[in-house]
């Protein structure tokens, strides 16, 4: 008989660091009535923290708020912002939407991935396109409420409008 | 985010009166020096009673998508049931086509606090969530932080304003899903639930909303408007507005047109073709108008050529029928609705003779087949099949009966869903294929 190796990774759970064990106790409390409503924040405070919800945090969001963990997976599948692996660096969102595609944002989209090196034909169901270096994610999302500044994209939280060509180069470059 | 252009002299800014003053900040000094919070402190000196009947009097309108009249909708909560209340603002802003409610969160956050406050006190409600799309992923910071200005001012938390009246407000991040702009899909986003729309009936949370309580959900718009009711008085707050739609409604325009973005408009003061030719300075050199979308992607689009036969007043005062051309339709959500689509949530997406109406389509239809939350059958599957179908057209391999079967797939849909996300997805099919249909036609069989 060999010897059976098994690899265990480093779960999320494990590693919860003090201050954001205190985000979350302060998340909780602004739901007095019912404390499974802190689903949605402490899965925006665990990705903020960790990049991606692993399958410890989604165990550990339910056990800290009572639940069972489907409750607490079937929502991390439902809404496209909550990803279970990990992303690229810098995540480009580029908006898809009508008044944005009039504006050029699939060329926009078309001229990121190529700059990158992803495949702007990947789907997002098994995580965000990445480029092979781990350097960017990018994705096509559903209207930003930008659409007087068209196209619009988002580089992680920051919302960049009228994006240009040139636009593209400095963004690229500056992640890199 | 870019600071608004100096105003139109058609336009009456009110809800943007603030953003639009040099240097104005989202702190509660510059707030306060404005005018800040004197409604919410005049609205304790008020009967809660005679507050909403101010507001059923200004006729205002919900501006989220309906165009509900807040006040008959605030009519349905009885204050002393002895239940507790709740106050839901909507501010997940994901109708394609709007961006007026992110300036408002994040440039003025005051004035919405001002709103919740009024009617809180009003509907003897004593917890209120603002629910914002967490792509305003500093909104949420930027309203958290005049909370607790708020707060340290006693105009929020416990006996606001000394009247031994509590109030708490927290802001609700989503997770990118446009259905939880539905507001029973938001309630149960607020729950933690999966979002899916609450079977009706009852019709309105104000029966049964939030944790099953008598809710009120109202856009982030609506709720500034209330303020302004209490500062200029219903008489002259609804004199700026139209039969029953009163007020000023913050329109964004986007597509073809020279300038783009938010105009806040006396409701009923301008026609389609003043907003787009005279305010956003016209179409691009060499075009011509083909089609607007006239209040968010959902709202059934309007051929440039199309005559409306729509009721107007005639000279002895009885309303009498007349001809319509799409550029005289004034922007009221009447006149709207009688040219058959709707004045939505006032986003107008121009399109000029560049466009092709297939293409057009299929983006939207691709929008609701990312957006269908799945729950009933009639849309999961639906819309899949119109983004397929168009899909397939533009690409240029679709069959001769396409146009069709895109019609009759949108035709079961509307009507046969929980929510009216049905109508949203099929109404932009069904119009499309109607008025473009030679357009259509044409791309339909290729192979
Ligand atoms: C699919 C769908 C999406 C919606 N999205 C929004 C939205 O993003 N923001 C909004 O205020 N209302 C939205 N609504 C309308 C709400 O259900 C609700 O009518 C509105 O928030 C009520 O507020 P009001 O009366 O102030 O307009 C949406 C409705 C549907 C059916
Ligand atoms: S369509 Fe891109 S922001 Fe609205």
């Amino acid at each position: 008989m060999g010897l059976i190796m098994t690899l265990t990774p480093v779960t999320q759970s494990s590693q919860i660091p003090p201050a954001l064990l205190e985000k979350i106790e302060e998340a909780i409390t602004h739901y007095p009535v019912s404390k499974r409503s802190a689903a949605l924040p402490l899965m925006h405070l665990w990705q903020n923290h960790f990049g991606y919800i692993d399958e410890s945090g989604i165990e550990w969001i339910a056990a800290k708020l009572e639940l069972q963990p489907i409750a607490i997976l079937e929502i991390v599948t439902f809404y496209p912002w909550f990803r279970q692996t990990a992303p690229g660096k810098t995540i480009i969102r580029v908006c898809r939407t009508l008044s944005c595609a009039m504006a050029g944002s699939y060329e926009l989209h078309d001229q990121l991935c190529k700059a990158t090196g992803i495949d702007s034909a990947a789907g997002h169901d098994h995580g965000l396109p990445t480029s092979p270096d781990g350097k960017f994610s990018v994705e096509f999302v559903e209207c930003l409420a930008s659409c007087g500044t068209a196209p619009v994209c988002m580089i992680n939280n920051d919302l960049v409008e009228k994006v240009t060509p040139a636009d593209i180069t400095t963004i690229v470059a500056q992640h890199s | 985010m870019s600071t608004l252009p100096s105003a139109h002299p058609k336009e009456r800014r009110i809800i943007f009166g603030n953003v639009s003053e040099p240097n104005y900040a989202p702190d509660l000094e510059t707030y306060l020096k404005h005018g800040g919070y004197n409604e919410a402190k005049k609205a304790f000196t008020m009967k809660p009673d005679e507050i909403i009947a101010e507001v059923k009097a200004a006729n205002l309108r919900g501006r989220g998508g309906a165009a509900f009249p807040t006040g008959v909708k605030w009519g349905f909560i009885r204050r002393d049931d002895g239940k507790p209340h709740y106050l839901c603002v909507n501010g997940d802003e994901s109708e394609p086509g709007t961006f007026k409610d992110r300036i408002i969160l994040h440039q003025d956050p005051h004035q919405l606090l001002e709103g919740i406050i009024i009617t809180c006190f009003t509907l003897n409600i004593h917890l209120a969530y603002i629910y914002i799309r967490c792509e305003f992923t500093h909104a949420k910071a930027i309203l958290e932080k005049a909370i607790e200005e708020a707060k340290a001012r006693g105009f929020l938390g416990k006996n606001i304003f000394g009247q031994g009246f509590d109030l708490d407000v927290y802001v609700h991040e989503g997770g990118g899903a446009y259905i939880c702009g539905e507001e029973t899909s938001l309630l149960e986003s607020i729950e933690g639930k999966r979002p899916y729309p609450r079977i009706k009936p009852p019709y309105f949370p104000a029966v049964l909303g939030l944790y099953m309580a008598p809710t009120i959900v109202n856009n982030v718009e609506t709720i500034c408007h209330v303020k302004h009711i209490l500062r200029l008085g219903s008489a002259e707050y609804a004199k700026m507005g139209t039969a029953g739609d009163g007020g000023t409604r913050i329109m964004c325009v986007s597509g073809d047109v020279m300038r783009p973005g938010t105009y806040e408009l006396p409701v009923g003061a301008v026609t389609m073709g003043e907003l787009i030719f005279d305010i956003c300075g016209g179409l691009k050199p060499g075009r011509s108008l083909k089609a607007i979308i006239p209040g968010g992607s959902s709202s059934k689009v309007l051929r440039a050529d199309e005559v409306f036969k729509i009721k107007k007043p005639g000279p002895d005062g009885a309303m009498v029928e007349q001809e319509t051309k799409l550029l005289d339709i004034v922007l009221d959500a009447a006149s709207v609705a009688a040219a058959g689509s709707m004045i939505g949530s006032a986003a107008v997406i121009v399109m000029d003779d560049s466009r092709n109406m297939v293409w057009a389509l299929n983006n939207l239809n691709q929008f609701y087949a990312h957006e269908s939350c799945g729950q009933c059958t009639p849309c999961r599957e639906g819309v899949l099949w119109m983004s397929k179908i168009s899909t397939r057209m533009l690409a240029g391999g679709g069959h001769e009966n396409d146009p069709k079967m895109l019609h009759t797939v949108a035709d079961n849909i509307a009507g046969r869903t929980i929510c009216a996300f049905g109508e949203a997805a099929s109404w932009p099919t069904q119009s499309f294929t109607e008025k473009f249909a030679e357009e259509f036609a044409a791309a339909a069989g290729k192979n």
